[in-house]
């Protein structure tokens, strides 16, 4: 009992030491240990999305993903998405559109919709809103959720 | 689905800074997950607490053995009813707004459990894991009784009585509970709204419809599950860091509860991940402060979602009966209308909302509202956005359109020459206070959405008018004006959804500066004066009125300073767009900025307070058209394109105005065709989670298309009107009429899930 584990990982381009307990999700690792509150837990059983980090560059909800098996991964969460020269299209994108109200999924639907602009910058609004079917947000009724996703394609493609 | 071009409304209303969309001032934090919510609590030396929670839907409490809890490693303390004090109260049914009693006992139960889920037993330990384990070593000692779990059983005089001691009172017009039967009933209240003579109207009427309904339990459906980190220092001062709707609201709560006086608790509220009224109550603050009183130590608590589900209100569910009469020419001549909601384990489920709302938006002269609020074995209800309403709107927009059909005439037709004006009597007698009911309809008849063909087979179109009356209540507001022409502004409302934005926004229209020359904030129970629960629609209004009343104190000595610079009377100065000028010599001019600067050679710091409390309310009503396809093999249906026409008053920031009309209706699309509570035969929720509780995803829903229609409200310094809640209110009449006309019968039941849709499609076959 209690015998921790030393894990270690990346996470946001920042090598990591943490010790956890073999039942720790990673999003509790992430919130009650590393102080990585960013990451929401709204079930706790991976049915809405507010835990999504990227692991080695695919989305996964944080809560359904064991501490231990962070060992040698590349993790990003929300506190990464920004960069020194500030905000990503997505966030900027989130404020302009009004796409958050409460706020609290808001996290997790911009590392997801970063996990589909990575790999399809070009997504139309049916495919944005399969690919966030696993991020519930009660407030907004999607509707600027989806448009924010589409600015951040045109800014990102005007950037390029 | 197709993506339509959002309307961007032209700055209709003449301000300058309200009605423009500046980015929020809390935004940033928002997305980059700095934000701290209360969820993200964290004080050092914290242990976590769970609860034991009730298997049962009703059974005495016998025993409770917590001493293989206490001896698990990691455990510091265990806490039961015995620790409260409120226990040596007598219990109240007559009050049902925030009874202390009802709460304490939603918390830990005194003698016997009511649901299943109720709390009966709380731990603290080193980790939540610890907790939760030892929670489940506490041994309760049940005796079974019988559970009364529906509706129709609860109202059966022989039913099992959920309460030995609970009886049927009459629910007087403003809500509160008066005559009592004194028989024991599960029927906690009745009331009756009455006008006119029924049966002569009814003989009136060259048409009537009528239809019984029925709608099931749903929740609130937050992402941020309930939870409160709690601190009882050795002095006695206890501080609990939460996020609920009302820091103010839940001090007063928490104060009764633990019997102390309110000025020994302090409420610092987090950031809140959505309430929708589920968080204008307490369930757990308390309990983390005995917590902490046993242990010395502070405790946080977090409800895993099963425990949101199962612990905390949803919405009631009813049983609703409707009968509704018109003449040759359409007009109505008499509507009745018969309401049973459950309220839960304790009396006070939103009957007199539901009653006075139902027929507001039409001019009736001979009505008849029967009202029941009828308890039984599941977890208490609460508020749920414009509570009441949408049930009792569910059934007589559905009779409306039913009798539409009979008159053959256009549904908005219908609505439109019964539309009710200013003055006119609410159910309750209460005269309709100023909203675009004409306006609203206008608009959605000239939408080209409301013309535009169907464009394919198994469609249909429905139409509702949905209105909510809106709240009032208590505000306070301090503005601080800083040497860099800045101005701080600390409300007490906390911010679910933009209301810091708006609220600055208030302030910077008085002092002609820009939303971002005004820094929100959100204080706490010590910094700020009372302010009322963010609920009710009434934030960007009330508390939006108390920062107008600051803001102009403000003004009055900036002017009266720049007057001493000048050595001239405050009358000689002139104060436009954030310029002073001398009116004397209007060369001299000074702005904001300069006036701020000289602040502390004026006469020094300059802070100014308010509070509101707006008399008259002005309410809002809100109208649907939406197109629905049905699957005939699956019975699914399928939303194709969703309009909403609201009159919104003086939109204060316009983007997060929309928002509200488009997350309203998407929890009304959840209500109406996806989310319920099931439930098995001994009174236990079957689907605690997100997976089975099906809330829309963002797959399930269309763009939602916003018209916003600006009846300024005559009470409010701009007309700003409360917009948040009354859209949720037509989404489920105008789905059900929309599915009716596509199938071609009629739907009564909700949700309107595919099996429900199926029984009706064969029914139609039959
Ligand atoms: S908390 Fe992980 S999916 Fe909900
Ligand atoms: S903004 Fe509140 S849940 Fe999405």
């Amino acid at each position: 009992m209690n015998t921790k584990t030393l894990v270690s990982c990346k996470i946001n381009d920042t090598d990591t030491d943490f010790l956890c307990e073999p039942r720790q999700s990673l999003l509790e690792c992430l919130r009650d240990v590393l102080s990585l509150t960013g990451s929401k837990e709204g079930c706790n059983d991976g049915n809405c999305g507010a835990c999504t980090v990227i692991l080695d560059g695919r989305i996964v909800d944080s809560c359904l993903v064991l501490g231990v098996e962070a060992q040698g991964k590349q993790i990003i969460t929300i506190e990464g998405i920004a960069t020194a020269e500030g905000l990503h299209p997505l966030q900027q994108a989130f404020l302009e559109q009004a796409a958050l109200q409460c706020g609290i999924c808001t996290p997790g639907f911009i590392v997801a919709a970063k996990g589909l602009l990575d790999r399809e910058p070009k997504a139309d609004e049916h495919r944005i809103r399969h690919w966030l079917a696993g991020n519930l947000c009660r407030c907004t009724g999607y509707d600027k959720i989806v448009r924010a996703v589409l600015q951040a394609e045109e800014m990102q493609a005007k950037k390029k | 689905m197709t993506t339509t071009e959002r309307p961007i409304a032209q700055n209709a209303a003449p301000y300058r800074v309200l009605g423009t969309r500046p980015l929020r001032h809390d935004g940033v934090d928002k997305v980059t997950g700095r934000a701290k919510y209360g969820v993200d609590a964290s004080v050092p030396g914290m242990l976590y607490g769970a609860v034991l929670r009730s298997p049962h839907a009703h059974a005495r409490i016998l025993h409770i053995d917590t001493a293989a809890a206490e001896a698990l490693p990691g455990v510091k303390g265990v806490v039961t009813a015995k620790d409260m004090g409120i226990y040596q109260r007598p219990l109240d049914y007559a009050q049902t707004m925030r009874n202390p009693r009802f709460i304490a006992e939603q918390m830990l139960a005194s003698k016997k459990v009511v649901y299943k889920g109720q709390g009966v037993a709380a731990v603290a330990a080193a980790s939540l894991h610890i907790a939760q384990e030892a929670a489940a070593l506490i041994r309760v000692d049940y005796e079974p009784l019988p559970a009364v779990l529906s509706l129709d059983d609860a109202m059966q005089p022989n039913a099992p009585k959920v309460h030995d001691d609970l009886t049927t009172r009459v629910i007087a017009a403003d809500h509160t509970r008066k005559q009592d039967s004194g028989t024991s009933s599960n029927v906690a209240g009745r009331l009756e709204m009455k006008r006119g003579d029924l049966a002569e109207g009814f003989r009136r009427a060259a048409f009537v419809a009528e239809a019984e309904f029925r709608t099931s339990r749903v929740h609130q459906g937050y992402i941020e599950p309930h939870n409160a980190t709690a601190y009882w220092a050795p002095d006695g001062k206890i501080t609990i860091w939460n996020s609920s709707q009302g820091a103010f609201t839940i001090r007063e709560q928490v104060a009764e509860v633990l019997q102390v006086p309110e000025s020994q608790v302090r409420i610092i509220p987090l950031e809140i991940g959505g309430g929708f009224g589920g968080k204008t109550t307490t369930y757990l603050d308390a309990v983390a402060a005995l917590l902490s009183k046993k242990t010395g130590h502070p405790v946080k608590m977090l409800m895993t979602r099963r425990e949101v589900f199962e612990a905390t209100g949803p919405t009631p569910a009813t049983l609703m009966r409707c009968k509704i009469g018109a003449d040759k020419d359409g007009k109505l001549t008499a509507g009745y209308l018969f309401l049973a909601f459950d309220a839960g384990a304790f009396p006070g489920g939103a009957v007199g909302a539901g009653a006075t709302t139902s027929f507001a938006p039409y001019k009736l002269d001979t009505v008849l509202v029967e009202g029941y609020d009828v308890v039984l074995n599941k977890p208490k209800v609460h508020s749920y956005r414009a509570p009441g309403s949408p049930q009792a709107a569910f059934a007589v927009e559905s009779i409306l359109d039913m009798l539409a059909a009979k008159l053959g005439l256009d549904p908005l037709e219908l609505r439109r020459r019964n539309a009710a004006h200013e003055g006119d009597r609410l159910p309750n007698g209460v005269p309709l206070n100023s909203v675009g009911i004409d306006e609203v309809i206008a608009a959605m008849q000239k939408h080209p959405h409301y013309s535009a063909p169907l464009g394919g087979p198994n469609r249909g179109r429905g139409v509702s008018l949905g209105y909510w009356g809106n709240a009032g209540k208590h505000s306070s507001a301090t503005l601080s004006l800083g040497a860099d022409g800045k101005v701080s502004l600390v409300t007490g409302s906390v911010d679910i959804g933009g209301s810091r934005a708006a609220l600055a926004m208030h302030a910077a229209e008085v002092l002609g500066l820009a939303a971002e020359d005004i820094v929100p904030a959100v204080g706490d129970t010590e910094s700020v004066g009372m302010t009322d629960i963010t609920g009710g629609s009434r934030t960007a209004m009330a508390t939006g009125a108390a920062v107008y009343e600051a803001a102009q104190m403000i003004k009055r000595e900036m002017i009266r300073r720049a007057a001493l610079l000048w050595e001239v009377k405050p009358e000689d100065v002139s104060f436009d767009h954030g310029l002073f000028v001398n009116t004397r010599q209007p060369t001299d001019r000074l702005t904001f900025q300069q006036v701020a600067a000289r602040a502390m050679s004026t006469g020094g710091p300059l802070t100014a307070s308010a509070s509101a409390f707006p008399k008259k309310i002005a309410p809002a009503i809100c109208g649907n058209i939406v197109d629905v396809e049905v699957d005939p093999e699956t019975g699914k249906v399928a939303v194709l394109r969703f309009t909403v026409v609201e009159d919104v008053g003086t939109a204060a920031h316009p983007s997060y105005v929309e928002g509200q009309m488009q997350g309203g209706t998407v929890q009304g699309i959840g209500w109406a065709l996806s989310e319920e509570y099931c439930w098995n035969d001994s009174g236990a929720m079957l689907n605690p989670t997100f997976l089975d509780y099906r809330m829309p995803t963002s797959l399930d829903v269309p763009m939602i298309d916003t018209v916003m229609v600006h009846v300024p409200n005559p009470y409010h310094p701009f007309g700003v009107r409360g917009v948040g809640e009354v859209s949720i209110v037509p989404p489920l009449a105008a789905l059900a009429n929309a599915v009716s006309h596509a199938i071609g019968a009629r739907m009564t039941s909700l949700p309107m899930s595919p099996a429900v849709v199926l029984q009706a499609l064969a029914g139609k076959r039959a």
